[in-house]
Formats: structure tokens, C-alpha cells, sequence
């Protein structure tokens, strides 16, 4: 373990090791998530730990939220992601909800009476939310939506959707309940990764959304989506460390375990300088994590760069560790014996998910530039004050 | 210039020139204001003049121009400006 342990950090992982990773392998062959799951999650007070007390919540930091993924997304990713979408939701309905919304739905959120999901994707748009083609047309009481929405994690179980839409005054963002008339959901299956993420295709036809379920105002659906997303690129970044953590544990004891050429894997150089490049990969991540934590505990507005730059960060360096890990188990590591070839589906799903890894590259580039503008506009303010 | 509206355009000048840019030129009709941007603005002002933003806030009239935010901040600080 590379770093200290977050002061529940120890909690997290005796939770993830006994409920969660056990059934890891089920949830990826089955497809599906074990019944005890979000149960125990919501036992555990797991399912959006940040919201304040009076919300059903723990006033949880970032930080320590990102220590809770973390441990989660060492012992299952699929696990991780439905915490990732469920937190999305609430956190969206608590940051920019209406009083009667966060009425209404944060308490059985937390107590996972209901799950969550985040409704973004489309057939034709993913990380290019400006592509987005379902609509909401504005009508009397409410919206008619109409569209598709594609890979929705934990679309098959989830209860309530935050949908992004286009309209007429810009892009708005709708509470969906499951159920409402108009609205179907069909089951995906067979993906590489994160297979018991239990996603779904969403298809609108003339369904009706009222108004009190619009969150925020026409022209900020983008804006509420993506600060959404903020989080949820945090959980995934976070996730992530935790499978290189996950990639360096099942090295360390596989070649400790096994012999070639006369001598314990692990004595081998080769073998050697993979660990060190997984073991550096895994701090450096880590801390990338854990300052964009902290910026964001300390309302710091340079979070949102942090994020991006802690989410491309730790997914890059989980799919080589993961890709690494395999490599270490030789043919072993190509079979179902072994967890490691699901870290590597699972890695590479990270580097796609909430923003693919050139969308994160695009804006961290775009940011640095900003930052160069702020450079010169204080250079500027500095020699206007001089003369 | 008030040193509120000196803020805020120095705030977009990390973004985009705005040399050229009015008090009360609307900075999303023109395409200067994504919905990356608007999330770091209101961020931003969450922190540097210590107000809360809710969702009664979120509407494009308050966020609009210089003059609009200026005038957003005053009202959520307690001190009534008009455009």
C-alpha cells in the first residue's frame, strides 16, 4: 500500500473485501449485480455519503468520498459504478434542485429505496454533450420528451433518471421516474467491462415530464450535467486507483507464489520494473486524487482542472497496470482463475467512461492556456498599478 | 468602473480577449460562455464573493453580460444595483 490511509479508509476496505470483492466474478459473468449489494450499501450509509445529515447523508468530505471509491473500485468496478451514477443524481438534485425535489427523493435515495442514474450518452453523442439529439418540447404543464438515451450504468434497476435534454430555450435536465408512460428500457449486454454495471438503452417516445421535475432552468441542463459529471469523473479517477491497487496486490502475491528459471518470480528484474512502474502509478494517482479532493472540500474553483487532470491521470496509468498484471501472469492471467484479465476490461471501460481520455487531454490543454491568460491579465494589473 | 466589474473581467480575460467586449454585450449569445465556462463562473463567484448560488439562481438573465453578474452579485450580497 503506497500512502497513508485515509482515517476510514480502514473501514472502507474491511466493507469492500467482505461484501463487495467476493462476488466481483459473479457480478462479471452473471452480468449482474449480487442481490445483497445496494442493500448493504445503504446499510453502510455508502450511497452518497456527502449529502448533510438532514438529508439522509454523512456530510462526508471529497476526500473521504475518495477514499470510499477507492476501496470499492480495488474489490469491484461494477460495484463503483453504480455508486458513481447514483451519486451523480443525488448530487445534482441536492446542488441544484428545488426544496420539494430534495424533499422528494434524497432520503430514498440514501436509504436505496430508489437508485439512481445519469441519462447522457446517446447513439451519436457521448463525450460531446453539445451533440445531444433528444428533446423536450416545452408544453403547458411540463416537457414531451422524445430520443434515445445509450449505456445508461444501472439503467436496468435504477428509479430515477437526471436526463439531459435539448429544448427550445437550450439544454435542460429532467428527473425521469422509471415507469412514467412513454418511456422504455431495454437491457445491454456483453460489454467488455464493467460488465455487471447492468446498462441499459433508454428510448423516449411523446413521454410527458411535469415541470417540477426540470432541475435548474432551461439553458443549464449542460451546466448541471456537467457538474454532475465533475463528480463523477472524481469517482471514476478515484475507482481507478483502486485498480491499480487491486493489479499490484495480485502481482505481488502471484509472483510471490510462483517460480520460473529456478527462481521466485518476483527476483526477476523484468517482473521487477513492472511492479515499480504499477506501484508509482498507483502513489502518483493516489495524490493526483486526493488534491482534487481536497480542492474541492475547500471550495477552491481550480478543482474542476484538478479532476480532469486526476481522471486521465489514474485511468491512463490503471490500464497499464492492469495490462502489466496481466503480462505477470503470463497465460494465467488471459483465464478466468485469475481477477487480473477483469481489471484489464475493467481499465479500459475507465478510460472511456465520464469523458474519454482525449476529451480530458482537449481540456487539461484548454485549461492550461486559461491559466497562461490569467498569467498576462496579472502581469497586466500589475503594470497598470505601476504607472 | 466598479472594482466588482474590473473582477469579473478579469475573470474572463483568462478565457477569451475581452478588449473588445461591452459591459452589457451578451456573452452567450456570442458564443464567448460554454457550459464548461459557466460551471467554473459560478464556482467561481461561489468563492470569491462568498454568495450561494441555488437553482432559483440559474437563469442566463443573471449570468448574461458583465453588467447582469455585477448586478447578480449585488442583489445576493444584499445591495441593490440596476441595469
Amino acid at each position: 500500500m503506497v500512502g497513508h490511509l485515509l482515517p476510514r479508509q480502514a473501514e472502507f476496505r474491511e466493507f469492500a473485501t467482505e461484501r463487495i470483492g467476493p462476488y466481483a466474478a459473479e457480478h462479471d459473468r452473471e452480468q449482474r449485480l449480487a442481490p445483497h449489494i445496494v442493500g448493504d450499501l445503504a446499510r453502510h450509509g455508502y450511497l452518497s455519503p456527502f449529502l448533510p445529515l438532514e438529508r439522509g447523508g454523512q456530510a462526508m468530505s471529497w476526500t473521504m468520498l475518495g477514499a470510499l471509491h477507492e476501496e470499492i473500485g480495488r474489490a469491484c468496478s461494477s460495484v463503483r459504478s453504480l455508486l458513481t451514477v447514483h451519486a451523480m443524481t443525488t448530487f445534482a438534485i441536492q446542488r441544484w434542485g428545488s426544496n420539494e425535489q430534495r424533499e422528494r427523493w434524497l432520503l430514498p435515495l440514501t436509504r436505496g429505496e430508489v437508485l439512481g442514474a445519469l441519462a447522457l450518452s446517446e447513439p451519436n453523442a457521448g463525450s460531446d454533450i453539445s451533440g445531444i439529439e433528444a428533446t423536450a418540447l416545452h408544453v403547458d404543464d411540463g416537457f414531451v420528451v422524445n430520443g434515445c438515451k445509450k449505456w445508461m450504468t444501472i439503467g436496468q434497476i435504477a428509479g430515477l433518471f437526471l436526463v439531459l435534454l435539448k429544448s427550445e430555450g437550450g439544454s435542460v435536465t429532467l428527473l425521469v421516474e422509471r415507469g412514467r408512460p412513454g418511456l422504455t428500457i431495454d437491457p445491454i449486454h456483453d460489454v467488455l467491462g464493467t460488465r455487471g454495471s447492468m446498462l441499459a438503452t433508454l428510448k423516449f417516445h411523446d413521454c410527458f415530464v411535469p415541470r417540477e421535475n426540470l432541475i435548474g432552468n432551461p439553458g443549464f441542463g449542460n451546466s448541471v450535467a456537467l457538474s454532475a459529471l465533475s463528480l463523477g469523473r472524481y469517482s471514476v479517477a478515484c475507482g481507478s486507483v483502486g485498480i491499480i491497487q487491486a493489479c499490484i496486490d495480485a502481482s505481488l502475491e502471484y509472483t510471490r507464489k510462483v517460480s520460473r528459471f529456478g527462481a521466485e518470480l518476483r527476483g526477476h528484474q523484468l517482473i521487477q520494473q513492472m511492479i515499480a512502474d504499477m506501484v508509482t502509478d498507483a502513489s502518483a494517482s493516489r495524490l493526483l486524487c486526493r488534491e482534487a479532493g481536497r480542492m474541492r472540500d475547500e471550495q477552491d474553483p481550480a478543482e474542476i482542472q484538478q479532476i480532469f487532470i486526476a481522471k486521465y491521470h489514474a485511468t491512463s496509468a490503471a490500464m497499464r497496470a492492469a495490462s502489466s498484471a496481466v503480462q505477470i501472469h503470463g497465460a494465467n492471467g488471459c483465464s478466468n482463475d485469475y481477477p487480473v484479465q477483469r481489471y484489464m476490461r475493467d481499465a479500459k471501460v475507465m478510460e472511456i467512461i465520464e469523458g474519454s481520455t482525449q476529451i480530458q487531454q482537449i481540456t487539461i490543454a484548454s485549461l492550461a492556456f486559461q491559466e497562461l491568460g490569467q498569467a498576462k491579465s496579472a502581469q497586466r494589473a500589475l503594470f497598470e498599478k505601476s504607472v | 468602473m466598479s472594482d466588482n466589474k474590473a473582477r469579473i473581467r478579469d475573470f474572463f480575460s483568462r478565457f477569451f480577449r475581452t478588449d473588445a467586449l461591452g459591459d452589457s454585450d451578451d456573452i452567450f449569445a456570442s458564443g464567448q460562455v460554454n457550459s464548461l465556462l459557466a460551471v467554473q463562473l459560478i464556482a467561481w463567484l461561489e468563492k470569491d464573493f462568498s454568495i450561494a448560488i441555488g437553482d432559483e439562481d440559474l437563469q442566463l438573465s443573471n449570468f448574461s453580460s458583465v453588467d447582469a453578474i455585477e448586478a447578480f452579485i449585488s442583489r445576493k450580497q444584499g445591495t441593490l444595483v440596476t441595469v
